[in-house]
């Protein structure tokens, strides 16, 4: 039997030692059969036993009926970027088996439902038949509970054959299960069903195995989405309008479900937020900056296509001059593309949003961490330069489940801006001499010279606290003009802003090696781009590396491609946005260094579509 | 012998008209919408309005520029075509202390903003919503509206071929709470109705015929000055008693109808040619449709609900403005991260 190393190196192989902590599994079910359950009390049994793990769904744009896949990656490094193949796979759907089957790797596990008309074909890999049906009716008495548990019974299968231990598992049904007891057993019952049939009727030993480590105590596992709404949460967020879409939705209805859980007046009961499930994605935006110009912080999400439609929006509030946070868990587009995969394709959409001369923050986490930080810090710059704000997820980091250390609380106080209260104005009418008395505010000045302006909210009470609001031109006074000198003032102003917010976002993540070759990524290419580091040092090639983690670019970009010699940049989109746009900005001198390495499959990015390309290129 | 000379007049505040105006306007002279911004200026100044608190906004279009011409004081937001219900609705989220009057046109409500407008009436958000109706688009010199009636025509003689958006009607239908009609060249009726919708908890939609003196203003026009004059059926005649005022109101039995506003405020309606109950719904559906059957203009207070709860109350938001909260009131402590990370161990 052929025995190959797969691509990313954590090979499979038969009658050699096992391979311990190192391989990935995919389960390959009918969406809406209930896996995910199954799914996540697996990914959870293995953390459970101190192994790092991370979980990718793989789903259709559907409801219920197509196919669907889970990958769990084992990684006892700590990898957790996607493999493009899978060392034990699960099929449990007729649709889409004899697929999964001539997918499979060599000298992979082919665990595959039994019942299903289908006969194995493959003889470089072990082909296991279970019949989940018999063994689901001798354990789950009532007919109609049969089909909820059914994909439990891999879950006790494959627990056997790798070796994951059962109490384990039992605390993560009562995790999954949120404690209620018989719905732990019913499943639980499954679960050993499972693992007792393979006991009693699997004789052979698969050459992957499951062995307690610690690398995980102490961890949460968290979906992006949910920690970047915790991050609104802690930064005090009250408005919320939002119009769903995917990969968006959760990250509000996270939000919002904590906002009623921790945010009603301990007093009254009443609500210290407000949220909005808006008629589509052009007024989540208006309601987003309305509340911006009223002074509340003020968010909401969406995915490629409802940016599109807040670009509106967006320009008047970047000409204006109003706060707002806008995240943006990308999908693959254009219109509605491959709604349910991921690509990081509206880095430029997100840049340049809007029409005429408009440039914009744009941080970019890559972790959950970051996604709760950079959440928590896109309120505080948005307030400070009074601009929209734009944090870039994509699908891979907002719905899927990483490991991660628990968050820290962030402590430091809310940044609300220059905002000048009446009480103020009052001390400087007071203070300014006569007949300066009532030029003491001025909405648009440029007060210390870094483009930053002041502002009053609506409600103030002083009589000069005033101003008009509008998208027409206007002046340092917020008067109307339509003066060239006036106009140009303005845009070079709001270009100083943005030139002070150049050393304010997130500076980039750098290790600096002094290699010759350099790689640059940025958002979740990080995980792979890791992993295909290592994998390029075991092939002698050492690399230096900085993941830019938020727009504008930090000066030390450009330095970091002026002092390597050879740049590769990561793109998750096909005409490498990242790419373009250092090339932008860096000294066209250096311009002829950079090369691109591009990934837009819909695919997360894996660390061979990166290790490929760099040692082909290194060739020449 | 000393003369005095008598100073300007004030109201409950102290304050004079010229506290309420604002810049002067570039409108057309003439326009409808400059008579308007004299009632709206005259309303507030009535009402003893705390300029400051009030937040006038508008989309874009000849009427969404007439909040830079009342209430200097006040805060304005001049924001996008059609977009304005959603800025209102985000301002009033951040601080439901403030009044919001929005100023929009029939394109700007009618067309592109017919969405928002849908959506603000369903929801109740508090805030007056001033249509300043003239059936054409005047800053793109004479196209005509969503609203242009039927057989209308413009000054080069094309017809209207398309029926009217009867926004009264709409909004009804929508669940509007305060639905009302009135005309430019009506001052006593106009003021009446701003005065009630100031006293009215929720949207306040006022639907107001001001015809455009430059493109709309001819015959074969339905929406001229003569036209509007001609056509005008009033409901009843209005009055409004401020909650303020030592006023009683004159209620002759089985002539005049009140309407006990939810501050304390009376709307006073004295009937005409018919018995009109404005708080009937299925009754102002059913005479909106009659009327536009007859081409009449009916003005008056269309249809109010004083029950109805807005969308501000309906949320349960504590009673100081969100956006002023303190930190230590919309920021959860360590406890609760620390809740939340074990919970996802």
């Amino acid at each position: 039997m052929a025995v190959t190393i797969s691509a990313a190196g954590a090979g499979g192989r038969l009658g050699g030692d096992p391979v311990v902590n190192d391989f990935s599994i995919q389960v390959a079910t009918v969406n809406g059969s209930g896996s995910q359950s199954a799914n996540l009390v697996l990914l959870r049994s293995i953390f459970r036993m101190g192994i790092p793990v991370s979980g990718k769904n793989l789903f259709p744009s559907n409801i219920a009926g197509l196919p669907t896949w889970f990958t769990i990656r084992v990684n006892k490094h700590g990898y957790i970027a996607r493999k493009a193949q899978n060392e034990l796979v699960v099929a449990m759907n007729p649709e889409t088996i004899v697929q999964d089957e001539a997918a499979l790797m060599p000298g992979a596990v082919f665990i595959y439902n039994s019942d299903l008309k289908f006969t194995p074909s493959r003889a470089d890999v072990v082909a296991v038949g279970v019949p989940f049906g018999s063994i689901v009716a001798s354990t789950c008495q009532e007919a109609k509970l049969r089909k909820l548990v059914t994909n439990m019974v891999y879950v006790g299968v494959l627990a056997q054959l790798i070796g994951i231990e059962l109490d384990e598992i039992e605390a993560a049904l009562s995790k999954q299960f949120k404690g209620k007891q018989k719905a732990v057993a019913l499943n639980f019952d499954a679960i050993k069903a499972g693992a007792e049939w393979a006991k009693g009727n699997l004789s052979l030993e698969v050459p992957y195995r499951l062995e307690r480590m610690d690398r995980t105590q102490g961890k949460i596992i968290i979906e992006g989405n949910r920690a970047a709404a915790l991050g609104c949460l802690f930064a005090g967020t009250t408005v919320v309008a939002w119009y769903p879409i995917t990969p968006s939705t959760s990250l509000c209805e996270n939000l919002i479900g904590y906002l009623e859980e921790h945010r009603l007046d301990p007093e009254t009961g009443k609500a210290t937020f407000g949220a909005v499930q808006a008629e589509d994605e052009l007024a989540a935006a208006g309601m987003v900056f309305g509340a911006g110009w009223a002074g509340a912080r003020a968010m909401t999400a969406t995915s490629g296509p409802g940016i599109s439609l807040m670009n509106e929006i967006v320009g008047l509030a970047y000409f204006t001059e109003l706060p707002g946070v806008i995240f943006d868990v990308q999908r693959v587009g254009p219109s509605t593309g491959l709604p349910t995969r991921t690509q990081q394709g509206d880095l430029l959409a997100l840049y340049h949003a809007s029409h005429g001369d408009t440039k914009h923050p744009v941080l970019i986490p890559a972790t959950p961490q970051e996604a709760y930080e950079f959440a928590y810090q896109a309120f505080d710059l948005s307030e400070r330069f009074q601009t929209p704000v734009f944090v870039m997820l994509d699908l891979d980091l907002g719905m899927n489940s990483w490991m991660a250390d628990p968050f820290p609380y962030l402590d430091s106080p809310l940044d609300r801006g220059p905002v000048v209260t009446a009480d103020a104005l009052s001390r400087r009418v007071e203070a300014a001499p006569e007949g300066a008395k009532h030029d003491v505010f001025g909405r648009y000045r440029d007060v210390l010279g870094d483009g930053i302006p002041e502002r009053t909210l609506p409600g103030t009470p002083h009589p000069l606290a005033a101003y008009f609001t509008r998208g027409s031109g206007h002046t340092s006074e917020a008067k109307y003009s339509e003066k060239p000198e006036d106009y140009t003032w303005l845009v070079d102003r709001l270009a100083r802003k943005h030139e002070t917010a150049r050393k304010h976002v997130p500076s980039p993540v750098e290790d600096w090696r002094g290699a010759e070759v350099s790689i640059v990524s940025y958002g979740t290419s990080e995980h792979a781009a890791q992993e295909a580091r290592d994998l390029l040092a075991e092939q002698g090639i050492s690399t230096n590396y900085l993941r830019v983690r938020a727009l504008p670019f930090a000066q030390s970009v450009k330095e970091f491609v002026k002092k390597s010699r050879r740049v590769y940049v990561i793109d998750q989109n096909r005409d490498g946005q990242m790419h373009d746009l250092l090339r932008l900005e860096i000294d066209p001198a250096d311009a002829p260094k950079i090369r691109s390495i591009r990934h837009y499959d819909g695919m997360s990015l894996d660390a061979m579509s990166i290790v490929a390309p760099v040692l082909e290129m290194e060739k020449h | 012998m000393a003369t005095t000379t008598p100073g300007p007049q004030t109201n409950r505040l102290g304050l004079t008209l010229n506290d309420y105006k604002g810049a002067p306007s570039t409108l057309c002279a003439g326009c409808g919408h400059d008579a308007i911004t004299g009632q709206i200026v005259r309303a507030f100044y009535e009402m003893g309005v705390e300029p400051h608190r009030v937040a006038k906004l508008s989309g874009i279009g000849c009427s969404s520029k007439t909040p830079a011409y009342f209430l200097n004081k006040a805060h304005g937001f001049n924001s996008v075509h059609g977009r304005m219900p959603a800025i209102a609705t985000g301002t009033m989220l951040a601080n439901r202390q403030l009044i919001a009057i929005g100023v929009s046109g029939d394109g700007d409500t009618a067309s592109i903003g017919m969405g928002q407008f849908v959506h603000l009436m369903r929801r109740n958000v508090p805030m007056i919503y001033l249509v300043e109706n003239n059936g054409v688009y005047g800053l793109t010199k004479g196209q005509f509206s969503a609203t242009a009636d039927i057989g209308s025509t413009l000054k080069t003689g094309v017809a209207n071929d398309l029926p009217p958006v009867d926004l009264c009607a709409l909004a009804v239908q929508l669940g509007a709470s305060f639905v009302a009609r009135s005309f430019s060249g009506d001052p006593k009726q106009l003021v009446a109705l701003l005065e009630a919708a100031m006293a009215h908890r929720g949207t306040a939609l006022l639907d107001v015929i001001s015809p455009c003196v430059t493109f709309n203003n001819h015959e074969g026009s339905t929406k001229s000055y003569t036209a509007a004059k001609e056509l005008d059926m009033p409901l009843h005649t209005l009055g409004f008693i401020p909650a303020f005022s030592p006023i009683e109101a004159e209620i002759v039995p089985g002539e005049t109808r009140v309407v006990d506003m939810h501050d304390g405020s009376k709307v006073t309606l004295k009937n005409l040619s018919r018995d009109y109950d404005p708080t009937s719904r299925a009754g102002a559906m059913a005479t909106l449709m009659e009327s536009s059957g007859k081409g009449e203009f009916l003005t008056g207070l269309i249809y109010v609900n004083e029950q109805q709860p807005d969308f501000i109350s309906a949320l349960n938001l504590v009673d100081e403005p969100l956006a002023t909260l303190p930190e230590a009131k919309v920021r959860p402590g360590k406890d609760v991260l620390d809740k939340v990370m074990e919970s996802l161990r």
